[in-house]
């Protein structure tokens, strides 16, 4: 029996007091300097970007490089990189909620957080992408003295509108509602008057009692169901802005599932970077956030890594086989056009270096795979560079060709948003509990008989 | 910029340029005219002897069409004379299209327009006329090297055959105006939609610049107000905008509208004077300025206009036919005369329906023309 039992989640032989303790430590103690040097560092990033977005408003989109034909860009290919980046969030707290998968319970906080963020960062570029984005508000279908002049129902920009939308609000009310009791908890626990103040508000009166738990554990699992359904609805939604176009490499049916395992991908290699940067700011987080959580979550990525890569073989197929010209034109172009160098990024990060994953030692091991995280990120952004500008860059008619004039500015928005990404999520570290309490304690096995392990812990 | 068919020991430069008075659009390029010598009272430009030296300068050469090879499409689609004769539609091929949905009816006016591209000598006095009638902002060098140009009307040039000996192959190409246009169905505010008489209108206004649409657009004919063009006009080269047409702010989409302000002039003055708008009462100022009268607008819905005849011919076909986008421009083949069309061969190869290997000889043939021009490409740089 033993040799299947299976491993301790929460290292340490810990108590409940001491979980409390551990997890609400980095919300009472003082600011670290190193988390505000951090936090200083990301706030000049945030305020750079702020600066960029502000004079890109004030003087017009040619400051970016869009132009003719490549009229979207990287507002564009960002945006649909960080709400990519969200998907892994909603995955472990809500798909893995359903499936009770317990390992979830010590890195869903971490990763719901990561993915309201990431969602906030995104729903910017969409916003200010427009060439007049003080009139944003016209793509809401709201009644108005214009005819009234509505909406137009059949474009894939106004679904992307209620799909982002939609993320963005169930995410942060899943998020929220997950966090209730442990502000309760750190309320509780607050010594000063404000402090009770701020999370006695927050925690929305909870008392712990039978009675509010049975109302929680519903709540949680409706919108557990709720955005499970998001997961995949809201990144098909956001491929149908290509896939519903003409344009060869657009058009294309594989989108939808396509996007979506890129998403999943994407996401997790974005929660192993944060969270082997986690465990090295707070180490006692290593007895919660543990290796084979960590591992997990790189045998997703490869999985995911291996699917983005058989869409990416796909796609050749098809436009091999269906014969059509422009189609066999759109993608040997990507591979070997002048943006090859794209799509080779693209492929050595997405497919190529997750393969890494196969072999035990370089899953369990956190430089290698905070490297290949890096990568990760780094390869699904390319690809939805290959994707946009690949495909627009030269399309049906050879004399509109073109090419995308990057521009500084292009640089100073797509860094930039990790100014805004990082900073709301260092402020998260040290006012939010990181890891859920409530959860993370039913896990453990306190009062109960550890099953086939020998003890001596 | 080493042109395809230019000879090795020639250099070409046009005269028109570096020109001193002409403000901030005439003042550029280099004067031509110091090169040039007399003779009889008269000018001459040609053979002239001129020595080159290599300097260690650079000068960006900027232009609007920098891709030579048509890759093979079927884009300006050209006939021989011989194959003419026995098919007026030689070189054309017709797709097999049909849709699950009735087409729009259009009961008072029907725009279209009508290129013949066997007229058209690529002259560009039609982008000039457009740019001046239409207020098209001129945007620079700079920006045309960023792919910022504005024009609503473009003359498309491609290569054919070898550099040594090409054959050059112009088509003017304006908004397609399609029946069923891919830029509509993508713009989520219904900036962009047609209007009972067949125009794709744009209403500014309404446009809040996700330019969705010039993504979706096959033709790419849909230019967007990067910057605030309008302010940039200095005083007095204000009064110069057309006060028909509206000027366009910055962060707006724009593009062909068949000259629309000329539409509604022409149309109200049939109706000022209670008789029924007949075909010629509307030209567009690329046809008003064309020198070939390649360009012909008028009403589909009267069988006896000229460009409903011309839509009639066998000579006539839609760019990009298959997208089943359904332009309201219909372009003619251009017919060559037989010995030098035989050199070149391809562009008419896709058109022959009873011909079977053709398909294959023609992606044969553009390989090799692709090649060609490529490395000449290699050499501009």
């Amino acid at each position: 029996m033993s040799s299947v039992a299976r491993k301790p989640l929460i290292l340490g032989s810990k108590t409940y007091k001491d979980i409390t303790d551990d997890i609400c430590a980095p919300v009472e103690a003082p600011a670290t300097k190193r988390w505000f040097g951090l936090l200083l560092g990301a706030k000049a990033l945030f305020l750079f970007y702020i600066v960029h977005i502000a004079i890109i408003i004030g003087t017009g989109m040619g400051l970016l490089g869009v132009n003719h034909p490549v009229a979207w860009g990287t507002m564009i290919i960002t945006f649909v990189f960080w709400i990519g980046i969200g998907h892994a969030g909603t995955l472990i707290s809500a798909i893995l909620y359903l499936f009770r998968q317990k390992w979830r319970t010590s890195v869903a906080r971490s990763a719901e957080a990561m993915t309201v963020f990431a969602v906030m960062t995104a729903g910017i570029f969409p916003l200010i992408h427009t060439g007049r984005p003080w009139l944003d508000f016209w793509l809401l279908p709201y009644p108005n003295q214009r005819g009234p002049l509505w909406v137009n129902f059949r474009s894939p920009l106004l679904w992307d509108v209620f799909a982002v939308s939609t993320y963005a609000t169930v995410s942060t009310v899943f998020w929220y509602v997950g966090l209730v009791p442990d502000l309760a908890t750190i309320r509780d626990r607050a010594k000063t008057k404000l402090r009770r103040l701020i999370y006695g508000t927050l925690s929305l009166g909870w008392r712990g009692s039978s009675r509010d738990w049975a109302h929680y554990e519903i709540v949680y699992l409706l919108l557990a169901g709720l955005s499970t359904p998001l997961v995949l609805s809201v990144h098909t939604i956001v491929s149908f802005d290509f896939a519903v176009s003409m344009l060869p490499g657009w058009h294309t049916t594989i989108f939808p599932p396509y996007f979506v395992a890129g998403a999943v991908f994407s996401g997790f290699g974005m929660v192993i970077t944060l969270l082997t940067l986690v465990r090295i700011g707070f180490p006692k987080f290593k007895d919660y956030i543990t290796i084979d959580h960590m591992e997990v979550m790189n045998k997703i990525i490869m999985t995911t890594g291996l699917m983005v890569g058989y869409a990416y073989g796909s796609e050749f197929f098809i436009a091999w086989y269906s014969g059509n010209h422009y189609e066999v034109y759109a993608f040997t172009n990507r591979a070997f056009g002048p943006y090859w160098w794209s799509y080779w990024i693209m492929i050595s990060c997405n497919v190529v270096i997750p393969q890494l994953f196969w072999f035990e030692r370089f899953r369990r091991s956190i430089p290698v795979m905070f490297v290949v995280s890096i990568f990760v990120n780094i390869g699904m952004w390319f690809e939805r560079f290959v994707i946009t500008v690949t495909s627009l860059h030269r399309d049906f008619l050879p004399s509109n060709w073109g090419m995308y004039a990057w521009s500084w500015f292009d640089s100073a928005i797509l860094f930039g948003s990790f100014g805004m990404f990082l900073t709301i999520f260092l402020l998260y570290l040290k006012f939010v509990p990181a890891i859920s309490i409530a959860e993370v304690k039913p896990v453990l096995y306190v009062g109960k008989k550890r099953p086939g392990h020998e003890g001596g812990h | 910029m080493i042109q395809p068919g230019l000879h090795d020991d020639v250099v070409a430069l046009a005269v028109g340029y570096g020109r001193k008075a002409a403000g901030k659009v005439g003042n550029i390029g280099v004067d031509a005219y110091p090169l040039s010598s007399f003779a009889k009272g008269k000018p001459v430009f040609a053979g002239r002897v001129v020595t080159l030296k290599k300097t260690s300068e650079n000068y960006l050469l900027v232009s609007t069409q920098d891709h030579h090879v048509m890759e093979g499409r079927a884009i300006v689609l050209e006939t021989t004379k011989s194959a003419f004769e026995k098919d007026p539609s030689s070189g054309i091929h017709k797709h097999q299209i049909f849709s699950i949905w009735p087409q729009h009816q259009y009961t008072k006016h029907k725009w279209a327009l009508s290129v013949d591209l066997n007229s058209c000598t690529g002259c560009s006095a039609c982008v000039v006329a457009c740019q001046s009638e239409n207020n098209v902002p001129v945007v620079g060098k700079k920006y045309v090297l960023e792919g910022r140009e504005m024009h609503w009307i473009r003359i498309d040039r491609y290569f054919k055959g070898t550099p040594e000996a090409p054959e050059v192959a112009v088509m003017p190409l304006m908004c397609q105006h399609c029946e069923n246009a891919p830029c509509e169905t993508v713009c989520p505010v219904l900036a962009t939609v047609h209007n009972d008489e067949g125009l794709n209108d744009m209403s500014y206004n309404r446009c809040v610049g996700t330019r969705y649409c010039a993504n979706n657009c096959p033709y790419k004919v849909r230019r967007f107000n990067w910057f605030n063009y309008v302010k940039k006009r200095e005083e007095p080269l204000h009064m110069s905008y057309n006060p028909d047409v509206t000027v366009r702010p910055r962060g707006v989409m724009e593009k062909c509208t068949f000259c629309v302000q000329r539409i509604r002039r022409g149309t109200n003055i049939a109706k000022d004077e209670k008789r029924a708008f007949k075909d010629g009462d509307v030209k567009t100022a690329c046809q008003e300025s064309c020198p070939a009268d390649a360009i012909v607008f008028g009403d589909l819905n009267d069988a006896n206009s000229k460009v409903a005849r011309l839509f009639q011919e066998k000579r006539t076909y839609k760019l990009l036919e298959e997208l089943n986008a359904v332009p309201r421009v219909g372009y003619m083949t251009r017919v060559r005369n037989a010995e030098r069309a035989e050199v070149s061969g391809h562009g008419s190869e896709h058109g022959q329906p009873a011909h079977g290997p053709a398909k294959d000889e023609g992606k044969e043939d553009k390989k090799k023309h692709g090649n060609n021009v490529q490395q000449h490409e290699g050499e501009l740089v």
